[in-house]
């Protein structure tokens, strides 16, 4: 398509021209009171609401872990009963895996992407807000019933047989089942929504090899994403027929119990890159600004970004290595998981280039990034280690394998998230984040998080099993498990006091400017907080580092910043090629609207009466479901009278 | 009675293990955990090095600051990478060599057994032929110095069957058969647990493999090929129809009519170290106080409370006193 084809030629409009904001701040702010509030689809709105639930979870699951590490600081106690513990070291999984790792970095890419991107909103504002309030549904369904005390009681992982009704008979898994497929929706039209985002609403000049690395990290996780989550879908769609219509699609005899780890694990091993490779973005994109130097190796960084997903699918098989597979499948999936480490490799040598090549700013968020590359090296060579099958045969189910799982999952995706909290809260709100009561809480969080999670490889050497919920004495272990779990309080108090400094900073905290970082993307280029239109005019870029040309002094060419594209007829946007950011198209952004809300209530609704077999509640939610399409769907003719517009999107 | 057999230091480490099947991988732990202590020291301590050496101090305002794009960047990646690469291979060869190495025993195996994972306890099978198979519960004995054929079988849900100083973990899957084998260089006794989640007590899911010198190993196996012991005393007379009553549907003592398959065999129960999969040791008292009610002892097991009067249960404890 060339370009403009079908659509008027937009005006272009220099910064300062009088009555610019006005008009824009009219069409693009949200509605006052609860029905605006419930119905705003934009997207710094619904990355921050992502951000503030997923962290809600993080503490509701770091909670269940304090109080599991309490039952685990000396042999044989008896705080829990073992099915209490059960259902906290399930829910624990469940939260920190489904209701916070992945959140948080779809809150944080949610609220970035188009400031990153050069645009106004994500390319289905909808779908956005749509993706945010299943989440939530989705969380909430999942915890009533372990706040009933019949939460899921099988571990994340959800192995069968035990989680057939003969053996698990309660209504503890068929939540997990229906919760899991509700969030499922959500993942996968938020995925939809990164990918074309990515492909059509870069600002013009922003080619495919211009754009941060946070956006890689995400792109690449939202096409894992679409591609895993089907097959965890699918899996707890057939378990919930096993348990509740008889069929056989996992049970002993005329089923296979192994399926459903195939169909587990192919969802759950692409899943793991998914909630780390976005953090290792943030670190990719905030390292460089305190190093005062680009990225070392921008395109390595990228290509080993999509190299881990791709490699990512063909490992999952290393989650089964004791099930009784046969030699050659062992030696192909430990290959395959023992050469993905190299895509990890560019990044860490990546990251180590740029800080010995450049002169780095010692701020709270480099700290935290800095201190991720350590704690990435940890989680990754115990990775490695249990690549190896035989080696697995003794690492695996133990404590070795809780350490390396917490050292990538809190190494690589907390810290880098904390560090991006420090690095973007001024963008975000306004104000600085303490640096002083920052210092105090990354070294807290550093040495709580070392002190609890490192003698747990020793643990496991030591053949402690995991998911056991009290061991005897004389193994070997009890000294080891009392020092794990005093390092898991300082971990707590590490992030009480980001709380803290949170809480202080959004009232009291040093006012920010627009890029108090001096940092080279986008994002800097608008007023902290940014208006609701992003940016007043579309930027067009002629670098990776639109905010660092004049400083570099590496070209002539300069992105143009405050001359752009004006786009006021309506909510709208630019449109652009797909690999070169030509801009072809005007797109119409949809209005605020209450359907994404009303059509998330009505799933759940209809997943609530699914699991309580009210089957008049499903009626009811599918009654909604019809009224919140129909809103959704109804023609907008408010620009329709002009020629060339594109649809809503 | 000889000195206490030899039992590892560390009851379930695997820094060192005590036979052919476990050995190899315990050379390939310590030559990965070697591996990658390295790594992470020479990363961290280029991290340090380079934040100590390159940091700008005293800055307190971003704004003015310089940026530049010195060369030399990429040479960190090459190089990285190509010792990344070279580590990597080396250890996938290895690895695959020690597949190879650990696949099958070098002799035939002098001994084959079945071991089935329930709820939370372990059934065990020696099948040698008619006239020679009998079945235990919870602790296996094997002749030390030969190589043990293992076959796995599921009864209920998934449990991993794990001795760390002798073999690693082979899971038990209702439906299949899995094949392990293992092999204790000398005698002693080499604990193993459950490592796959299996339910509320998965805690409690021990195991003994209790290696004995050949000729005391044969002597154990003709022991227990024998049916139980006929009771003599009056209490334990009384005890046996206790158990008729109370304990036959579930538990089995050869040679008599008590004949239930749900729970562990209980015809040698006197020989064993400890009950309920290693939860207690095997004493008068506190076989006493599981019978009388388990589900204070292991709560979820699925042996019910049986509240015998404490005249019966007397009576009982003298029946099973003679099942050694």
């Amino acid at each position: 398509m060339s370009a403009w084809e079908d659509t008027r030629a937009p005006e272009t409009r220099r910064l300062g021209a009088p009555g610019l904001g006005r008009e824009l701040e009219e069409i693009w702010g949200e509605k006052p009171g609860l029905l605006g509030w419930i119905s705003s689809v934009d997207h710094k709105e619904i990355g921050k609401r992502y951000i503030v639930t997923a962290f809600a979870f993080l503490i509701l699951g770091g909670l269940e872990a304090f109080v599991m590490r309490l039952q685990l600081a000396g042999p044989e106690l008896r705080l829990l009963t073992p099915e209490a513990y059960d259902q906290l070291f399930t829910m624990h999984g469940v939260t920190m895996i489904f209701l916070y790792a992945a959140p948080i970095l779809s809150g944080f890419s949610n609220y970035l992407w188009p400031l990153l991107l050069g645009s106004r909103d994500m390319a289905f504002p909808r779908l956005n807000a749509l993706s945010y309030w299943i989440y939530i549904a989705a969380g909430l369904f999942l915890y009533a019933g372990f706040v009933v005390g019949r939460g899921p009681n099988d571990g994340w992982f959800n192995y069968v047989p035990y989680a057939d009704r003969a053996h698990d008979p309660g209504i503890n898994i068929d939540v997990y089942a229906l919760g899991l497929i509700l969030l499922g929706i959500s993942t996968t039209v938020g995925s939809a929504n990164f990918v074309v985002t990515f492909l059509r609403t870069r600002c013009p000049g922003m080619s495919v090899n211009r754009v941060p690395i946070l956006t890689w990290g995400t792109l690449t996780a939202s096409v894992g994403n679409l591609l895993a989550v089907p097959s965890v879908s699918l899996a707890f769609f057939l378990l919930w027929m096993d348990r509740q219509f008889g069929t056989h699609f996992f049970d002993t005899g005329q089923g296979q119990p192994l399926l459903w780890q195939h169909l587990f694990w192919m969802f759950g091993h692409p899943w793991v890159y998914a909630i780390v490779l976005p953090a290792m973005g943030m670190v990719s994109d905030g390292l460089p600004t305190f190093c005062r130097r680009p990225l070392v190796g921008y395109t390595p960084v990228a290509l080993a970004t999509v190299t881990t997903m791709a490699l990512g699918f063909g490992v999952w098989v290393h989650h089964m290595f004791a099930t009784g597979l046969p030699s050659l499948s062992l030696s192909f999936f430990s290959a395959a998981s023992i050469i993905i480490v190299i895509p990890s490799a560019v990044a860490v040598f990546a990251w180590t280039a740029t800080i010995w090549t450049g002169r780095p700013v010692i701020t709270t968020a480099f700290l935290f990034f800095a201190g991720m590359i350590v704690l990435f090296v940890i989680g990754g060579v115990s990775g490695f280690m249990t690549a190896s099958a035989p080696l697995d045969w003794q690492l695996t189910d133990t404590y070795f394998i809780v350490a390396h799982l917490h050292y990538v999952l809190i190494g690589i995706n907390v810290f880098p998230v904390v560090g991006g909290l420090y690095y973007w809260f001024p963008k975000i709100t306004g104000r600085m984040l303490d640096e002083r009561l920052g210092r105090w809480n990354f070294w807290t969080m550093f040495l709580g998080f070392n002190i609890a999670f490192l003698p747990m490889h020793l643990l496991g050497v030591l053949g402690m099993p995991r998911r056991i919920y009290t061991y005897p004495d004389g193994m070997g272990w009890s000294t080891t498990n009392l020092i794990v779990t005093l390092g898991s309080a300082l971990f707590a108090a590490g992030v009480l006091l980001l709380l803290v400094n949170v809480a202080v900073s959004l009232r009291r905290g040093a006012k920010a400017s627009d890029n108090p970082w001096a940092a080279p993307t986008l994002e800097w280029a608008t007023t902290s907080p940014p208006p609701p239109y992003n940016f007043a005019v579309i930027p067009s870029v002629a670098s990776r580092h639109p905010l660092w040309e004049a400083r570099l002094g590496e070209s002539d060419a300069r992105s143009r910043l405050d001359e752009g594209l004006l786009l006021d007829h309506g909510r709208e946007t630019i449109a652009t090629t797909p690999l070169d950011a030509e801009p072809n198209l005007i797109l119409e952004m949809p209005p605020d609207t209450p359907a994404p809300f009303l059509l998330a209530l009505g799933l759940a609704i209809i997943f609530s009466g699914a699991a309580g077999h009210w089957w008049w509640l499903v009626g009811l939610g599918a009654v909604l479901i019809i009224v919140a399409l129909l809103i959704w769907f109804w023609p907008n003719r408010t620009h329709a009278d002009e020629p060339g517009q594109a649809g809503h999107v | 009675m000889a000195s206490a057999p030899f039992t590892p230091a560390s009851p379930m480490g695997f820094w060192q293990t005590f036979g052919p099947r476990a050995d190899p991988v315990t050379a390939l732990n310590w030559g990965f955990s070697a591996l990658s202590v390295a790594v992470v020291v020479i990363v961290t301590v280029l991290v340090v090095a380079g934040v100590v050496t390159r940091a700008q101090r005293g800055v307190t305002d971003m704004a003015g600051l310089a940026v530049s794009r010195p060369p030399g960047g990429m040479r960190w990646i090459y190089i990285g990478v190509a010792l990344t690469f070279v580590a990597l291979v080396a250890s996938l060869i290895w690895t695959v060599a020690v597949l190879a190495a650990v696949n099958s025993p070098a002799g035939r195996p002098a001994v084959t057994l079945e071991v089935t994972g329930h709820q939370w306890w372990w059934e065990v099978a020696y099948d040698g032929g008619p006239g020679e198979s009998f079945t235990t519960a919870n602790e296996i004995h094997i002749p030390a110095g030969a190589p043990v054929e293992v076959k796995l079988k599921g009864a209920d849900v998934i449990h991993s069957f794990w001795i760390p100083a002798l073999t690693g973990k082979t899971d038990t899957i209702p439906g299949r058969t899995n094949l392990a084998w293992l092999q204790a260089d000398r005698p002693g006794v080499y604990r193993g647990q459950c490592a796959e989640y299996c339910g509320e007590q998965h805690a409690h899911m021990a195991l003994y493999v209790k290696a004995d010198a050949p000729a005391d190993f044969e002597a154990w196996r003709q022991g227990q090929l024998k049916p139980g012991a006929v009771p003599a005393t009056p209490d334990a007379i009384a005890g046996q129809q206790v158990f008729f009553e109370r304990c036959g549907a579930c538990h089995t003592v050869r040679g008599t009519e008590a004949g239930g398959a749900v729970g562990p065999d209980l015809t040698h129960l006197m020989s064993r170290t400890t009950i309920a999969a290693g939860t207690l040791p095997n004493t008068v008292a506190n076989l006493s106080g599981w019978i009388e009610n388990p589900q204070a002892l292991k709560p979820g097991a699925k042996m019910p409370a049986t509240y015998v009067p404490p005249a019966q249960l007397a009576q009982l404890r003298a029946y099973l006193e003679t099942l050694r």
